[in-house]
């Protein structure tokens, strides 16, 4: 269990954040390599979302040709770099290696991955530039990353592209929600300056769309539209106290660590309640900011969190604790959250039942909620013909990513209810060569040259 | 008790494995440091007219993540004075008198050959060696392999050599020659004690890709080198055992060279005939302390085995090295894939598929990646088990009954071998051949 002094500087941000996945310098990327076996109909390929080709870069990188390498992985995934670095591995790609059946090491597929994305990023090197015009535009709400790999794609096809993006930077969750331990800020944020410099598209900072006057404008001046809009703030508890400044949401909570880093000042004791990845997350990034004692209550058991087991190990090594089978029922205090008070779970048939009389208090001085982000129902129903699901996803075509409105296009966390950055950057991919279908239905897919 | 200690041509020594005439033999210093470690004997850098060398030197050849599986020098003998180096070889003989000290020698006149013979056996060598072999630079002036590839002027020489010399005489040869058996030969007539084989190989390892320079590169030219390195053993074990079976060679003691790094290199060359066995290329990479691990890996073979001395195995492999019209025709090996250690990587499918004989299908109900190899049609090549990654996961089981014999000539005597051009016995085992078209049913590979 790792202890954590609470960094004052943003150099001791950066030591309690450490990477994870450090770059490999090129000896390191040599070596790992050199390992692979270019296996046929490679697993690794099958497991990643984007279907990068996986084999092909590793050797691209072991014969010195790391360019080649990093547009092997831009062309199948606009977020190669972020990617590398975020992705779980564990269960993507190089979980599906097949050296994890002899119980040698998987290769390094992501390390791999970044050192030749970082190889062109370093050296400014252009892989691609946009198409000659189509004379089409296309508007884009959102500039995470399924938005930014949908303008990626339709810029290098020909289409003319404005992203629309409510907060002031982009790449979305990458940058505001993911764990600093994974990506830094400037990494995220350099290979959105890297595809911007080499593609025409532009994005409108601060600029939400939040009305129905907004979207009809947008309508009027677009020839398609596509929603790269992720999720809402964290979800309503609906318990009492849950108004306490003290009671914070856990997208919110990480939004502010990414921003404010070393400047963010947690109490000592904090209770995460959750059990998935983003409970694992803020649970993690609490003790490293130095929390004395961090506490996950989940009301199920720990078989059935929704987070990864390399999560809540990643949480226990850093000194989390944790309580299964406890759900809150209500914050404690006067005017600020003293503590929670919860009452243990079992279950029958899969449904949650309270045991009557085992009720205890976690005294505390933050609550972080991690049970979830709220959907965008409230501005998505304002389409006329988008459809929603019971769970307020967004129902679109398997393949072209088309909403009941055919004017509309959506992927990402909006229509696949929140998964990662990986399977944004394909469905933005794919959205955009939807688009294009839609909008020029006899032209080839194969403008890139 | 296992006896590790050799005599070779009348050269005693504390065991088989002797540094090569190379750069790991440069000096007394060197030397001294070798037999401190454990080697048995040193064939000293070869001496003559000192050269003047260039710089760089070598090159490697590189495998993925290993380096110098092959390599390459453009060094000529000896850089130093000849008193310089016969001083130091007295000096090193007086503190191991019980190991084995080998002049390489290469000079031009026979004068020259007898005079160096008498400078070298005063300084206490055990042995001289003859260097026939040297690939570059020294073969332009009509010496090294200039000789080596000349039978009648190498048997000259070696009985010019063995009319001076007092002490054994090992003749090493190139291996830049059509067929080994020539020079072998020759040098058992001049009346040789021993052979040595293989000197370095002619190449060139490499072109710089910016600047179209051979490597290595010597103020951005470059020439032919000389090959070495665990790259070179294959032919290095075929030209020991070409002079090991010819019935004129065999019995003349060879030390083997080539590739040598390993206890299980050198019992390969010794099972071929080889009675002691000579490495550069291993110390130049690892230095002097790898001989712990061959000496300790060679008495743990003999003790496995029983054998006492290396002499117990020496050419045990000779009398199993056949011509190809002898193999039994009648033998049948097919490959088997072991599911449980399979880790579906499919190199086997692949390589078999678009490789060799169309002999593997991959799994149809899409849960698992283990591969099927389709008896009637694996001929039993041994490519998938080769490019298998998992250690014995894909073995040739045998499918003969092993009672029935047959060669090429009884095929021939039966009237069984195909003559003409379109004589249909073509083939052998498991003869499939799909349709081309099905080529492009197939999903691209
Ligand atoms: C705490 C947390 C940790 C995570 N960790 C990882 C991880 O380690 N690895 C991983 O792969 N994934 C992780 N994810 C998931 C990943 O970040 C998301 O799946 C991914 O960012 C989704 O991309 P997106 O483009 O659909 O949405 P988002 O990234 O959410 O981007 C949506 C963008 O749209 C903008 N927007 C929304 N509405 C409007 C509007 N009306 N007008 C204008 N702009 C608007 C938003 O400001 C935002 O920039 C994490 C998520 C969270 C919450
Ligand atoms: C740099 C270098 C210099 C060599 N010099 C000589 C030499 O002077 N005399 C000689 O007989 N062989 C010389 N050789 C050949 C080696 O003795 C040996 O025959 C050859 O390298 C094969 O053995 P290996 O694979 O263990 O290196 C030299 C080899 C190298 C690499
Ligand atoms: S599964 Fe592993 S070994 Fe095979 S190609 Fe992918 S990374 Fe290489
Ligand atoms: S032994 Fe040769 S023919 Fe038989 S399955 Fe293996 S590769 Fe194919
Ligand atoms: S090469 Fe070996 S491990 Fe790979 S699929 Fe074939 S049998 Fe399995």
């Amino acid at each position: 269990m790792a202890e954590y002094k609470r960094p004052q500087s943003e150099q001791e941000f950066d030591q309690n954040f450490k990477q994870k996945k450090p770059l490999m310098n090129q000896t390191e990327a040599y070596m790992e390599s050199s390992r692979c076996l270019f296996c046929y109909d490679a697993p690794c390929v099958q497991a990643c979302p984007t279907h990068i080709d996986i084999p092909l870069f590793i050797k691209q990188i072991h014969t010195g040709n790391a360019e080649g390498a990093a547009r092997t992985i831009y062309d199948m995934n606009w977020m190669g770099n972020a990617c590398g670095k975020v992705c779980p591995t564990q269960v993507l790609c190089e979980g599906a290696c097949v050296f994890n059946h002899q119980h040698v090491k998987p290769i390094e597929i992501g390390r791999l991955q970044n050192y030749a994305t970082n190889k062109v990023m370093e050296a400014g090197k252009s892989l691609f530039h946009s198409g000659s015009p189509k004379g089409k535009k296309v508007a884009i709400i959102g500039a995470g990353p399924a938005g930014i790999s949908c303008a990626c794609e339709l810029s290098v096809l020909g289409y003319s592209v404005t992203i629309f993006e409510a907060k002031d930077k982009p790449s979305g969750l990458t940058v505001y929600g993911t764990a600093p331990y994974k990506i830094t800020n400037e990494e995220a944020l350099t290979e959105m300056e890297y595809l911007q410099k080499q593609l025409s598209f532009k994005i409108n900072y601060s600029s939400p769309v939040s009305n129905a006057d907004d979207l009809q404008k947008l309508e009027a001046e677009f020839d398609a539209i596509f929603l790269g809009v992720g999720n809402g703030p964290t979800a309503a508890l609906h318990l009492p106290g849950e108004d306490f400044e003290n009671v914070i949401g856990a997208v919110e909570f990480v939004e502010t660590l990414r921003i404010q880093k070393h400047r963010v000042q947690v109490p000592d004791r904090i209770v995460v309640i959750g059990g998935g990845n983003t409970a694992m997350d803020a649970a993690s990034e609490s003790a490293r900011m130095g929390a004395s004692q961090v506490y996950l209550a989940y009301r199920r058991s720990k078989e059935q969190m929704g987070a990864y087991w390399f999560e809540y190990d990643l949480a226990v090594s850093a000194g989390v604790k944790s309580i299964f089978n406890a759900s809150p029922l209500e914050i404690l205090g006067k005017d600020k959250a003293t503590g929670v008070r919860f009452i243990k779970t079992t279950q029958e048939n899969g449904r949650i039942k309270e045991v009557p009389g085992s009720e205890f208090v976690l005294e505390c001085d933050l609550v972080i909620k991690a049970t979830g982000q709220a959907k965008m129902a409230e501005f998505l129903t304002q389409i006329k013909g988008l459809e929603l699901d019971k769970s307020n996803r967004i129902l679109v075509h398997p393949e072209t990513f088309q909403t009941g409105n055919p004017k509309y296009f959506a992927g990402g966390d909006a229509v696949n209810g929140g998964a990662e950055v990986v399977n944004g950057a394909f469905e933005g991919k794919q959205a955009a060569r939807g688009i294009h279908q839609y909008l020029l239905p006899h032209s080839s897919y194969d403008s890139k040259s | 008790m296992t006896d590790l200690s050799i005599n070779f041509a009348g050269i005693k020594a504390p065991n088989p494995f002797w540094l090569a005439s190379a750069p790991p033999t440069n000096s007394g210093y060197q030397i001294m440091k070798a037999f401190e470690a454990g080697w048995g004997g040193a064939v000293w850098k070869t001496l003559g007219v000192p050269v003047v060398n260039v710089s760089s030197r070598y090159g490697g050849l590189n495998y993925r993540d290993t380096r110098m599986s092959g390599f390459t020098n453009i060094e000529l003998i000896t850089d130093r004075t000849l008193a310089d180096n016969l001083r130091e070889m007295e000096e090193v003989k007086k503190y191991f008198p019980n190991h084995a000290v080998i002049a390489s020698l290469m000079v031009e006149s026979r004068r020259e050959w007898q005079q160096i013979i008498k400078d070298v056996e005063n300084a206490g060598a055990d042995g001289i060696e003859l260097n026939f072999g040297c690939p570059h630079g020294m073969c332009e002036r009509g010496m090294g392999s200039a000789v080596g590839q000349e039978p009648t002027v190498l048997k000259t020489i070696v009985e010019w050599v063995m009319e001076a010399a007092t002490v054994p005489v090992i003749t090493k040869l190139t291996p830049n020659i059509s067929d080994i058996e020539d020079p072998g030969l020759a040098a058992v007539q001049g009346g040789t004690n021993a052979i040595s084989l293989i000197n370095t190989i002619k190449s060139i390892i490499g072109i710089d890709l910016d600047t179209f320079s051979p490597l290595p590169a010597v103020d951005g030219k470059g020439t032919n080198g000389g090959y070495c390195g665990p790259a070179v053993k294959p032919i290095a074990l075929n030209m020991v055992r070409q002079l090991a079976q010819h019935p004129e060679i065999a019995g003349t003691p060879i030390s083997g060279i080539g590739g040598i790094e390993t206890w299980r290199d050198a019992v390969e060359y010794i099972l071929l005939g080889c009675t002691s066995v000579q490495v550069c290329t291993a110390v130049m990479h690892y230095g002097f302390g790898i001989v712990r691990e061959m000496e300790s890996g060679l008495r743990q073979f003999m003790e496995d085995r029983g054998f006492q001395t290396i002499y117990d195995f020496a050419g045990k492999a000779l009398p199993n090295v056949l011509e190809w019209k002898d193999l039994n025709l009648k033998h049948k090996v097919v490959a088997s894939i072991n599911a449980d250690k399979c880790i579906g990587c499919q190199l086997c499918y692949i390589a078999c598929e678009d490789g060799a004989h169309q002999a593997i299908a991959l799994p149809q109900n899409g849960q698992s990646r283990v591969p099927e190899i389709i008896d009637e049609n694996c001929v039993g090549c041994n490519l998938c088990s080769l490019v298998c990654p998992v250690e014995a996961c894909i073995t040739m089981e045998k499918r003969d009954n092993g009672k029935e014999q047959l060669t090429w000539d009884e095929l021939v005597a039966a009237d069984a071998a195909p003559v003409t051009f379109n004589d249909p016995r073509a083939g052998g085992n498991g003869h499939f051949v799909p349709e081309p078209t099905q080529a492009l049913k197939k999903h691209a590979s």
